[in-house]
């Protein structure tokens, strides 16, 4: 049996965000009401898992880190169809940088038991760091693919089509491994009435440092190598110009600025 | 560990640090502030309360981190060549180096190293380790970040920089993992503090609706990856950058990944990051058939081809051509976004381009709050003319 586990992370849903909760006036984020998704990039890491389930004996476990309320992400994995989750939550997690957040997450994995593959998103859409994928395949002592577009598995082997900015790469590795994926992998399904009604009665553990005790100054802040010192909003663009005038007056005015700019050199 | 606390004598629960609050983490409660659980400790309210009402006590680790001196560049190669990234790095790590009074050094990896080796020296670099092997001739992950952490290990850098593609961000992780030290991924800009000679780190986050300025206190390197095309790329200067060749202990087993094989992206899908000109497509075409007006305005303008969220959803065209936060992140010199609104995730990809033209119907899209020139128009008339224009000026440029 394929033993996978999936690490997701629950998001704030960023495009919900603008539209209704960014205050003009003081130019802050509001987080209150904001709706969390799961990090979509780790929706087609359940998927993937879920896919390979489909074809082979596979055991697909859903772990994520975070707040009480990160239940809810798990909820929805299951109901999608993973196998089981675990919620791995605790005061003294928080504040945990990208490497306390690894350290965490791969001794909660190894409490879990053995696995043969771990699936997660290349990237959260809040933090943007793609550092937890790589940093938990190094705590584990594991090979590492990332940015993956396509995977297969095959007799203990994975073969994965990793993308890079201007060309693919096909590469081979011996399980166990970790990949992460990007959003061309799949399409994530939605889960059905049936995935839904079996979520709501399944138990999700929540592990929390009395289950995994870990020392204090590797988790949370203490265990954490970086600090946030400041945190600011970005000087917003200065205000641009709507030009007027008739269709051509706009054509011409647009090749005027282009031309001052020198921004039709390449024209062919 | 940190401690914030609001003196209650002194608050007068005006307010102004629940809306300083970058997390919405504080309320007022019986006109008194109060901060919410979930606090990292950022100290924003402290700077925005008029009645030093606000506290946050930091305990300070002390740690001799002095054997660690001066500042790392990654030179990232694809196919032998060194990416151009790695002269952005060189002089944002000329300055960091500059301000610290220390050396600036590159780090090459590779095989069949010269060329590379007389270009690099061709900079402002004051040393140059290389390591070459048959087996570090591509970028494979488990090879490099094994030589990478001995090279650390063996000489004590203070700072390394990589780029944040993604080979870098492949890289980075693995190494500050192995030897347990902070990175910031991504970074927009990166300074010293030279009262706790520590690098000051600025990235953006949540979709870069906000910035955080990041340090790595009681590790040593600071290591951060640098977005791409962000930083002045170095010039070209005499030096005398000594060069040190460090043997690899290697054997094939060490690589547990194995590439069987490379394979070129579509020689007509221009690499978005790397174009100097975007024309970007959006819902506003109607139809996937109308790509052809933005290939068309692409093609003359030398420009590559992108595409909002929305169109890549409907499988109008595919997704490498796809801006924005679950796409690309560019920053061309020209930014043409036809029939595209610009909700956040597709702002947050381009926002940084040095022009941007947008071209809408609706005068009420938020593109328009970021667009250099906007143009209330229907694309299907303004893009045939422009079109039109431009073609007439290139036949009389030949």
């Amino acid at each position: 049996m394929l033993r996978i586990v999936v690490c997701i992370k629950q998001v704030p849903d960023t495009e919900e965000l603008a539209r209704v909760r960014i205050n003009p006036a003081t130019n802050t984020i509001v987080r209150e009401g904001v709706k969390s998704i799961i990090n979509p990039f780790d929706e087609n890491a359940i998927e993937e898992a879920l896919r390979i389930k489909e074809k082979k004996d596979a055991l697909v476990t859903c772990i994520s880190m975070g707040p009480p309320q990160a239940k809810e992400a798990l909820r929805k994995a299951l109901a999608m169809g993973v196998d089981r989750a675990f919620l791995i939550s605790d005061p003294s997690f928080a504040g945990s940088d990208t490497w306390a957040t690894s350290f965490v997450l791969s001794q909660a994995i190894r409490k879990i038991g053995e696995f043969d593959l771990i699936i997660t998103g290349k990237q959260a859409i809040d933090g943007d760091t793609a550092q937890v994928g790589p940093e938990l395949a190094e705590l584990l002592g594991i090979p590492q693919v990332t940015y993956v577009r396509k995977l297969e598995i095959e007799d203990g082997k994975m073969k994965a089509e990793r993308v890079l900015e201007d060309y693919f790469e096909v590469v081979q590795v011996k399980l166990p491994a970790l990949v992460t994926v990007t959003k061309e992998i799949n399409q994530p399904r939605y889960p059905s009435l049936k995935g839904l009604l079996n979520a709501r009665k399944m138990d999700i553990p929540v592990l929390t440092n009395k289950d995994l005790n870990l020392p204090e100054d590797k988790i949370g802040l203490d265990g954490s190598p970086t600090r946030v010192v400041r945190v600011f909003t970005p000087e917003p663009p200065p205000k641009g110009e709507i030009i007027e005038g008739n269709l051509e007056e706009k054509v011409q005015r647009i090749i005027e600025e282009l031309k001052k700019r020198n921004l039709l050199r390449w024209l062919k | 560990m940190a401690e914030i606390k609001v003196i209650e004598e002194k608050c007068t629960g005006c307010g102004k640090c629940v809306s300083s609050c970058p997390f919405s983490l504080i309320k007022i409660e019986g006109k008194k502030a109060k901060i919410l659980p979930g606090c990292n400790f950022c100290g924003t309210c402290v700077d925005a309360c008029p009645f030093e009402a606000i506290i946050l006590e930091r305990e300070e680790k002390v740690v001799d981190l002095s054997d660690y001196k001066g500042v790392w560049v990654f030179a990232e190669q694809r196919d032998g060549r060194i990416m151009p990234v790695t002269f952005e790095l060189l002089s944002a790590g000329r300055h960091l180096a500059d301000d610290l009074g220390e050396e600036l050094a590159v780090v090459i990896l590779g095989d069949n190293l010269k060329e590379n080796l007389n270009l690099l020296k061709k900079y402002p670099v004051d040393k140059i380790y290389a390591v070459q092997d048959t087996l570090l001739s591509d970028y494979k992950t488990g090879f490099y970040a094994r030589v990478l952490t001995s090279l650390i290990e063996k000489f004590k850098p203070e700072i390394i920089l990589v780029g944040a593609t993604s080979i870098g961000r492949d890289l980075a992780p693995r190494v500050a993992a192995r030897i347990k030290t902070g990175l910031t991924a991504d970074c927009t800009s990166l300074k010293i503090d030279k009262e706790k000679r520590c690098l000051v780190q600025i990235r953006p986050a949540f979709g870069g609706n906000i910035m955080a300025s990041i340090i790595t206190p009681y590790t040593r390197p600071q290591m951060a990856t640098v977005r791409p095309k962000v930083m002045e790329k170095i010039l070209p200067s005499s030096s005398s950058a000594q060069i040190i060749e460090i043997e690899p202990d290697l054997t094939g087993e060490d690589e547990l990944v194995r590439i069987l094989d490379k394979i070129r992206v579509e020689s007509d899908v221009k690499d978005l990051q790397e174009a100097e000109i975007i024309v970007s497509g959006g819902r506003g075409l109607g139809k996937p058939e109308n790509f052809s007006l933005i290939r068309k305005l692409a093609d003359i303008l030398g420009g590559a081809v992108g595409a909002s969220r929305a169109v890549v959803d409907a499988g109008w065209i595919p997704s490498y051509h796809q801006v924005g936060q679950t796409g690309k992140t560019v920053q061309p010199k020209l930014y043409i976004a036809c029939g595209i609104s610009g909700a956040i995730q597709h702002q947050v990809g381009m926002r940084n381009s040095e022009v941007i033209i947008a071209i809408n119907k609706d005068p009420e899209a938020p593109i328009f709050n970021i667009a250099t020139y906007g143009i209330v128009e229907d694309l299907h008339k303004f893009l045939p003319a422009l079109i039109e224009k431009l073609e007439s000026l290139s036949s009389t440029k030949k």
